[in-house]
């Protein structure tokens, strides 16, 4: 019975997380645990990709892109549920910085997401159920340990490079901390080795709007046919404002009114800037799962990189062979430009290989996903570097 | 850093060799062997880096003050970092590189000695290059106008240079002798960017030389 009621209960989120429409599934079996910084092991688990672009001969041209906190493996493709543009086609494609004529993408969804990996709102082999609050918690660490076993899974020994943004860039830490040899190349954008108190402190109060809706039901809302969406939606609201930046939110918005010329002295949302926030949460509740979203933000909380390396950075990249290119922006204050800098001087003290940039913009912490000329100039200039020490052609 | 590389320089009144490098560029990368392992401190637009690499082969990296030069060198694919000479040479291990490069910066630095020592604890040699404050020019512009000199090399006013450490040939002798810096090699050059003599006596070189070069390393 418990079964029926669950295959109705079930919503679109739900499904795309077994089965994600426009994807490539690996699934790793019994045999193959995933082994998780929380003591457990997660079994039978599998991961949802994307892949652009032709993989050479010699195996030496994969670009690994990995996605931050609502991001997916849809990176350079059409979204399956929202239909709207990948996330980083601006950066990803054909004739792009991270060229797909020239490298071979892989984009996968990091497990405990809701878009095709294994996570909170996928089904439970042991139960039948979705796994709801039952699902481990993840640390950045299991999934780029993840990761690692899809790379495997694709014959790829070496990565030309790891990209990525914010939570995307923890994991192409981890990846040059824990498989350097993996890594030719890095580059985490607006990123930290740590995840600081203050954002701690904004991802808790999201977790709290999502558990404070009475429809999370503890976090059984799949099984009971209920979806918390005024607290994810209030969740994303919030974060959303961490994202951008006083000055971006003055020139898009400034005090102006919502289709009408006064207030009306209640609390519709009268301004622009509500309207949009408003906006911004409801269309995140279509393609986003409320337990992942606990999930994700735990796991760049307990992000500490330091900490696995008796308390210094530095030691995660001794000896470190691969090439970093580490990227900030001047108005993005959830990753300031100081935590990029930390990372650069952690790993000028290892003697690695590394360029920092920081890119002036007004657009705050999404600007890695926007339109900005100098990124890409930045980008694509740095790979066109490494590219001749790793001895790919210009052009394919 | 401060270095006025490149197109910032005024471009026409620096002397260029027939290829098109700046003849103190040139000086600089004759001294650094091939193959090895380079910090340049102060790399503006990377000029003197894609230089090194492609006439000496070297392993190249740079530290940038200013966000468009660091953006620019990233771009074409120099391993660069925005930071200051003054503070961030601090962060780098002893030994970490077979040269570190101070190339027309040195006088813009707010700690000249202390980052002078810090390159000699980087790198198992140093190269610095330099205005000569001491040439005729300078002393002349002093003596008769009364003012504090401009020339092709330091161009700005005194309000707005960021050029704030000035020494002469001289000068920096006696800096390398006191932090025990063993010099190796040294170049000045004329206005026209010709070495003087070699054999010169340093007085003469004290006047005569519009820019020095010099190959240090620890003594001992």
């Amino acid at each position: 019975m418990a079964e029926a009621t669950t295959g109705i209960a079930r919503e679109a989120p739900a499904s795309e997380a077994d089965h994600p429409r426009d994807s490539e599934v690996a699934r790793f079996g019994a045999d193959k645990p995933l082994q998780l910084d929380a003591g457990v092991t997660l079994s039978p688990f599998q991961i949802a990709y994307k892949t652009y672009g032709t993989l050479n001969a010699d195996r030496s041209n994969a670009v690994l892109i990995c996605h931050a906190l609502t991001g997916d493996q849809h990176v350079a493709s059409r979204h399956p549920v929202t239909k709207k543009p990948g996330w980083w086609e601006t950066m990803v494609g054909p004739g792009k910085p991270i060229d797909t004529e020239r490298y071979f993408v892989i984009c996968p969804n990091v497990i405990g997401a809701c878009m095709g990996s294994t996570g909170p709102s996928s089904t439970n082999p042991a139960t039948g159920k979705p796994w709801g609050l039952d699902f481990p918690v993840i640390t950045i660490r299991d999934m780029v340990r993840a990761q690692a076993m899809l790379l495997d899974y694709l014959g790829i020994e070496s990565l030309f490079s790891v990209a990525g943004g914010s939570m995307g860039g923890m994991q192409v830490l981890q990846w040059a901390a824990s498989y350097p040899q993996r890594v030719f190349s890095a580059l985490p954008i607006a990123c930290a080795t740590r995840h600081s108190a203050q954002n701690i402190a904004f991802h808790e109060v999201g977790r709290q709007a999502i558990m404070a809706d009475p429809e999370w039901r503890g976090g059984r809302y799949l099984l009971e046919g209920t979806n918390p969406r005024r607290g994810l939606a209030v969740a994303r609201m919030g974060a959303h404002i961490t994202y951008l930046s006083d000055a971006a939110l003055h020139r898009k918005f400034g005090r102006r009114f919502q289709d009408r010329a006064n207030p009306t002295f209640s609390f519709d949302a009268d301004f622009e800037v509500e309207s949009y926030l408003r906006h911004q949460g409801i269309s995140f509740v279509e393609r986003f799962d409320a337990n992942s979203y606990l999930y994700l933000t735990r796991a760049m909380d307990y992000f500490d990189l330091a900490a696995d390396y008796d308390g210094f950075v530095a030691n995660a990249f001794k000896n470190t062979p691969t090439r970093f290119c580490v990227i900030s922006f001047t108005s993005d204050w959830l990753f300031p430009t100081s935590e990029s800098r930390a990372i650069v001087h952690a790993l000028n003290a290892a003697g690695a290989r590394v360029s920092f940039a920081e890119i002036a913009t007004d657009k705050g912490h999404d600007a890695f996903l926007l339109d900005e000329p100098e990124l890409f100039a930045i980008v694509r200039g740095f790979l066109d570097g490494v590219g001749q020490a790793r001895g790919l052609s210009r052009k394919r | 850093m401060l270095r006025r590389g490149g197109s910032e320089f005024g471009g026409a009144d620096i002397a260029r060799n027939g290829s098109g490098a700046r003849v103190d560029l040139v000086v600089v990368a004759e001294m650094v062997e091939p193959g090895a392992r380079v910090l340049d401190v102060g790399c503006g637009d990377g000029e003197l880096l894609r230089l090194l690499a492609e006439t000496r082969g070297v392993d190249g990296r740079g530290i940038e003050l200013s966000r468009e030069g660091v953006n620019q060198c990233v771009a074409k694919g120099l391993a660069v970092v925005q930071g200051d000479a003054d503070t961030d040479l601090a962060d780098y291990p002893d030994d970490a590189f077979d040269y570190v490069i101070l190339s027309q910066t040195l006088q813009a630095t707010r700690h000249p000695r202390v980052v002078l020592e810090h390159m000699l604890r980087i790198g198992r040699r140093a190269i610095v290059s330099f205005p000569n404050f001491g040439h005729w020019s300078v002393r002349l512009q002093l003596l008769f106008a009364g003012q504090m000199p401009r020339t092709d090399m330091l161009p700005y006013s005194w309000y707005d240079t960021p050029n704030i450490h000035h020494c002469t040939i001289k000068d920096f002798r006696q800096l390398c002798t006191a932090i025990g810096a063993r010099m190796e090699k040294a170049v000045a050059l004329n206005a026209w960017g010709a070495p003087l003599r070699f054999n010169a006596p340093w007085w003469f070189w004290n006047l005569f030389g519009e820019q020095a070069v010099f190959l240090l390393s620890r003594k001992g």
